[in-house]
C-alpha cells in the first residue's frame, strides 16, 4: 500500500517508494530517491508546508511538492 | 604556471558556508553587481597570493547544473565559460557541508562531468564532528580523483591552506574520475552526443555529457533550444535516447539522478560514517520556534522587537544627517555669492544628497537585522511557519520580512526581497510593498487628519483621528494583498512556484560578515539609486525654481501676513511658486484633478512630492506661505480649512476631500527613490514604470469613486 507524502498526517520514518509529477526532477536531485527513507518531523501552521529529515537534512514542501512522492 | 593569474570559480549549495570563505579569501575586497539582464547578483573578488592577484567568482548557491532556475543556468554557464564578459575559470572550487555530504556531493558529480580542474572543500567540519559524523578527506580524494581539503571558514590558518592549495593545484592534470554512467544511461548520452549535440550546436565538447543528461531527463528543450532550426530534429533524438532507457526497464527521469546517487553512496560509505543521530540542539530550538502556535507568535515578536529597534536606532541618526544637511545648505548659501549656481548647489545638490544619505540608517539597521536572522537559519523557519499564510494571499513566506519593512519605508523593504529565492514571489511582493503605509505618509495624514477629522472620541478612548489613521494603515495592507491576489493571476510562470527550502542547521552569526552586509547594502543604495534620486532631485528643484520672475512690488514690499486669511498672490515665495514650472503644471493639472476634489496648490504638491511625499507639507507651507517657525503646522492647518475658492466663496477643503487626498497618498506612487530601487533590484526599467502607472491609476480611480461617491450622497 503506498500513500502520498502529503498525505501523511503522523510523524515518523517512512520509506519513499516512487516519485512522480512536475516537481520530480528537483525532489530526485535533492536527494528523495525510491529507497530512500524520510523522517516526517511536522507540519507548518494551517497544515503545509511539512518539514521532513532527508539524508541527514531538513527540507520543507508544500503540498504540491508533497503530492508528488509516493511512500510505502 | 604559479605564477599565473588564475581565475577561480566558487562553487557550492546554499548554506555551505561558501559565502563566508569567498569573503575570508578575498580580504572583502569585492565587486557586487548584477549579472547583465536579470536579477542574480554577481559577485567576482580579488585574493592576492605571493604577489599575484587571482580573480574569484562567487557563483550563485545552486543545488544542481541542471539550469530550470536563472542561477542555476548562470553557474552551469560560467563554469563553461558560456557566460558573456567572463573568462572560463581556471580552476573550480567546490564548497560543500560536511554536514550533509550526499546531497553536497550530487553538485559535485556535475562539476566533475566538466572535466575541468577541480577542487574540494569540506567545510563545517567542526559541526560535523559535533554531531558525530566524521570524514574522511583522503578516501573521498580517492574516489573523486581531485584534491580534498578539510576547513573550518572561521580558521584563518584554514584559508591560508586553501590558498596555497589554490596556487599549488596541478592544472595539467585536470580530469576528476567519472561517477561512470552506465548501461542504458551511458548508451542513450552517446546518441544524443553523437547525433545531436556534436553536428548541430557550438557547445564545448566538455558540457556534452551534462547537456545530454539534461535533455534526457527534463524532456524539455529549455533557453536556446525553442529558437533552434532543427529543434524537432532534437527532438526525435530525445525521444529515441529516452525509448532506450525505458526499453531497460528505467525512468528517464530518474535514472540520472539515481546513477548519480548510487555513486555517491559508494563515496559516503568508506568516507563518512553516520552515527544514528539523536536530538540535536537545532530539533530542540525548532521544535519550539516552528511550533503550530508558538512559532507564528515567536516570528511577531522577534518582528516588533526588530522594527522597534530600527526605529528608535535610526530616528537619531537621520536626525543627524537632517541638521548636517541643513548646516551645510545654509554653510553653501551664505558662503557662494548668489545665484544660480548656489541654487543649484543648495537647493538641488544638496537637498538631493540629503534625500539619499537620510535612508542609510534605515537600510543599515534593517540589513544588520536580517543578517543576522539568515545568518542563524532562523529566517528559514519564519518562511516556513508563514508560508501557510502568505500563499493564501498570493505571496511566499519569506515576503513577510520585506512587507512589514515596507512600514517604516518600501526601500529597504524591496532591497530585502533578495532573499525570496522564487523570481516571480520576489516580483509581486515588490510590486506591492509600497502600499504599506511607510512613515514618510505620516506627516501628510498627521496634517490632513487633524486639520479635517474632527477629534470625537467614538469609543471610549478611541477617537475618530485615532480611528481613520489606523483605518490607512488597513487599507494600505488590504490594497497590498488584493494587488498580490491579481497580479498573481495575470503573472505565475505557469506552475506553482517550487518551495523546496532546506532548513540549516542553527549557527552563531558571523558578525564581519554581518557588518560587511550591511555597509555593502547601504553602498549599493547610495551608489545606484542614489544617482537616479540626484538626478530627479535637480529636475524637481528646477521645476520648482524656474523661470525666474519678477515679483510685483506691492507683494514684495508687503508686511509678511501671519492671520489665517489667505491669498496665495500675496508673499514672495508663493507668488514665485505659483509662477515656476512645477506651478504652471500644477495649474494644468487643474481640471485632471478637480473631480478628485483638489485644487491646482495640491497640484504643485504632489509634483514636489515626487522627492519624498513628506515634501507635500513643506510645499504647501511655502503655497500658503507660512514661515519654517515652530508652530507652522497649527498654522498651515489653519489656513487650509479657512481657504475659500475666490470666486465661489465656497472652502476648497473638505473632509471628504481631505480623505480623497489620503487615499491618493495610501495608493499612489510618488516616491522617486522607491522607483530608482526597483529599477536597481529587478534590473530593468519595465518594473518601476509599470509599477508608477498601476499605483497611480489606482489612486486617481479610488479618488475618484470616494470624491464623487460622497458628493453624490451628500457629504
Amino acid at each position: 500500500m503506498s500513500t502520498l507524502l502529503s498525505d501523511q498526517k503522523q510523524t515518523g520514518k517512512k520509506r519513499i517508494t516512487n516519485v512522480k509529477g512536475p516537481n520530480a526532477s528537483r525532489l530526485l536531485e535533492m536527494g528523495l530517491l525510491p529507497g530512500t527513507s524520510v523522517e516526517i518531523i511536522r507540519s507548518a501552521p494551517l497544515g503545509f508546508p511539512i518539514e521532513i529529515k532527508v539524508r541527514g537534512y531538513l527540507l520543507t514542501l508544500r503540498k504540491e511538492e508533497a503530492q508528488c512522492v509516493e511512500i510505502e | 604556471m604559479k605564477n599565473e593569474p588564475l581565475t577561480i570559480a566558487l562553487v557550492g549549495n546554499p548554506n555551505t558556508g561558501k559565502s563566508t570563505i569567498f569573503n575570508a579569501l578575498t580580504g572583502m575586497k569585492q565587486k557586487v553587481g548584477n549579472y547583465p539582464g536579470v536579477t542574480v547578483e554577481q559577485k567576482t573578488g580579488f585574493m592576492q597570493v605571493d604577489g599575484v592577484k587571482h580573480k574569484i567568482i562567487d557563483l550563485p548557491g545552486t543545488y544542481s547544473l541542471n539550469h530550470k532556475k536563472i542561477d542555476e543556468r548562470i553557474a552551469y554557464q560560467t563554469l563553461i565559460g558560456e557566460y558573456e564578459h567572463e573568462k572560463t575559470p581556471d580552476l573550480a572550487v567546490l564548497v560543500l557541508d560536511a554536514t550533509n555530504l550526499d546531497r553536497n556531493l550530487y553538485l559535485a558529480t556535475q562539476v566533475m562531468d566538466l572535466e575541468m580542474p577541480m577542487m574540494v572543500l569540506l567545510n563545517m567540519n567542526d559541526l560535523a564532528k559535533e554531531r558525530g559524523i566524521s570524514v574522511d578527506a583522503n578516501s573521498i580524494q580517492k574516489r573523486l580523483g581531485v584534491p580534498v581539503l578539510n576547513v573550518v571558514a572561521k580558521d584563518k590558518a584554514d584559508i591560508q591552506k586553501v590558498k596555497q592549495a589554490i596556487v599549488e593545484h596541478d592544472l595539467s592534470q585536470p580530469k576528476p574520475f567519472s561517477w561512470n554512467p552506465k548501461e542504458p544511461l551511458s548508451e542513450a548520452i552517446n546518441l544524443i552526443t553523437n547525433e545531436w549535440l556534436k553536428p548541430h550546436t557550438d557547445l564545448p565538447h566538455r558540457a556534452y555529457p551534462i547537456e545530454a543528461l539534461r535533455l534526457i531527463s527534463n524532456n524539455q528543450l529549455t533557453n536556446g533550444f525553442h529558437q533552434h532550426p532543427e529543434k524537432e530534429v532534437a527532438q526525435k533524438i530525445i525521444s529515441k535516447a529516452q525509448a532506450r532507457i525505458e526499453r531497460a526497464g528505467e525512468n528517464p527521469t530518474a535514472a540520472e539522478v539515481m546513477a548519480r546517487y548510487d555513486f555517491i553512496e559508494e563515496c559516503t560509505q568508506n568516507g563518512s560514517a553516520r552515527q544514528e543521530e539523536g536530538e540535536t540542539t537545532s530539533d530542540k530550538i525548532d521544535a519550539v520556534v516552528t511550533h503550530k502556535v508558538a512559532g507564528p507568535i515567536i516570528f511577531v515578536a522577534i518582528l516588533l522587537l526588530m522594527f522597534q529597534s530600527i526605529f528608535s536606532w535610526a530616528e537619531p541618526f537621520m536626525d543627524l544627517i537632517d541638521l548636517f544637511f541643513v548646516y551645510a545648505g545654509n554653510f553653501v548659501a551664505q558662503t557662494l555669492p548668489a545665484g544660480i549656481l548656489n541654487d543649484l548647489l543648495v537647493e538641488g545638490v544638496i537637498a538631493g544628497l540629503a534625500g539619499v544619505i537620510i535612508f542609510l540608517p534605515q537600510i543599515m539597521f534593517l540589513f544588520f537585522f536580517i543578517s543576522i536572522l539568515e545568518g542563524t537559519g532562523y529566517m528559514a523557519r519564519a518562511a516556513f511557519v508563514m508560508d501557510g499564510f502568505m500563499t493564501r494571499i498570493g505571496l511566499h513566506g519569506r515576503s513577510v520580512v520585506p512587507l512589514i519593512s515596507g512600514f517604516a519605508c518600501a526601500i529597504p523593504g524591496i532591497m530585502a526581497t533578495r532573499t525570496i529565492e522564487s523570481w516571480s514571489d520576489r516580483l509581486i511582493t515588490i510590486m506591492v510593498l509600497p502600499f504599506m503605509a511607510c512613515s514618510a505618509r505620516l506627516p501628510v495624514y498627521a496634517l490632513m487628519i487633524s486639520a479635517f477629522v474632527p477629534n470625537e472620541s467614538v469609543i471610549g478612548f478611541i477617537s475618530l483621528q485615532g480611528l481613520t489613521f489606523f483605518g490607512l494603515y488597513i487599507f494600505g495592507i488590504v490594497m497590498a494583498i488584493a494587488a498580490a491576489w491579481v497580479m498573481k493571476l495575470f503573472y505565475s510562470d505557469g506552475s506553482s512556484t517550487p518551495f523546496m527550502m532546506e532548513l540549516p542547521s542553527y549557527k552563531m552569526p558571523n558578525w564581519s560578515a554581518v557588518f560587511y552586509n550591511m555597509f555593502e547594502r547601504g553602498w549599493i543604495f547610495v551608489k545606484e539609486a542614489g544617482k537616479i534620486i540626484m538626478a530627479i532631485s535637480i529636475v524637481l528643484w528646477f521645476l520648482a525654481s524656474y523661470p525666474k520672475v519678477e515679483v510685483p512690488p506691492e507683494i514684495a514690499n508687503a508686511p509678511a501676513t501671519t492671520e489665517s486669511s489667505f491669498n496665495p498672490e500675496a508673499s514672495v515665495s508663493s507668488y514665485k511658486l505659483k509662477h515656476s514650472y512645477a506651478g504652471q503644471i500644477g495649474q494644468l493639472m487643474e481640471p485632471a484633478i478637480e473631480p478628485l476634489g483638489f485644487d491646482w496648490k495640491i497640484g504643485i504638491g504632489l509634483i514636489t512630492s515626487f522627492a519624498a511625499r513628506e515634501v507635500m507639507v513643506g510645499t504647501l507651507n511655502t503655497i500658503y506661505s507660512v514661515g519654517d517657525e515652530s508652530g507652522s503646522v497649527a498654522t498651515l492647518q489653519e489656513k487650509l480649512i479657512n481657504d475659500k475658492d475666490p470666486e465661489t466663496g465656497k472652502p476648497i477643503f473638505s473632509t471628504l476631500s481631505a480623505i480623497s487626498l489620503m487615499v491618493f497618498f495610501a495608493l499612489a506612487m510618488q516616491c522617486m527613490s522607491t522607483l530608482a530601487i526597483v529599477r536597481r533590484e529587478t534590473n530593468s526599467w519595465k518594473w518601476p514604470i509599470v509599477m508608477f502607472t498601476y499605483m497611480t491609476a489606482l489612486a486617481y480611480i479610488c479618488s475618484l469613486a470616494i470624491y464623487q461617491g460622497g458628493l453624490a450622497l451628500g457629504y
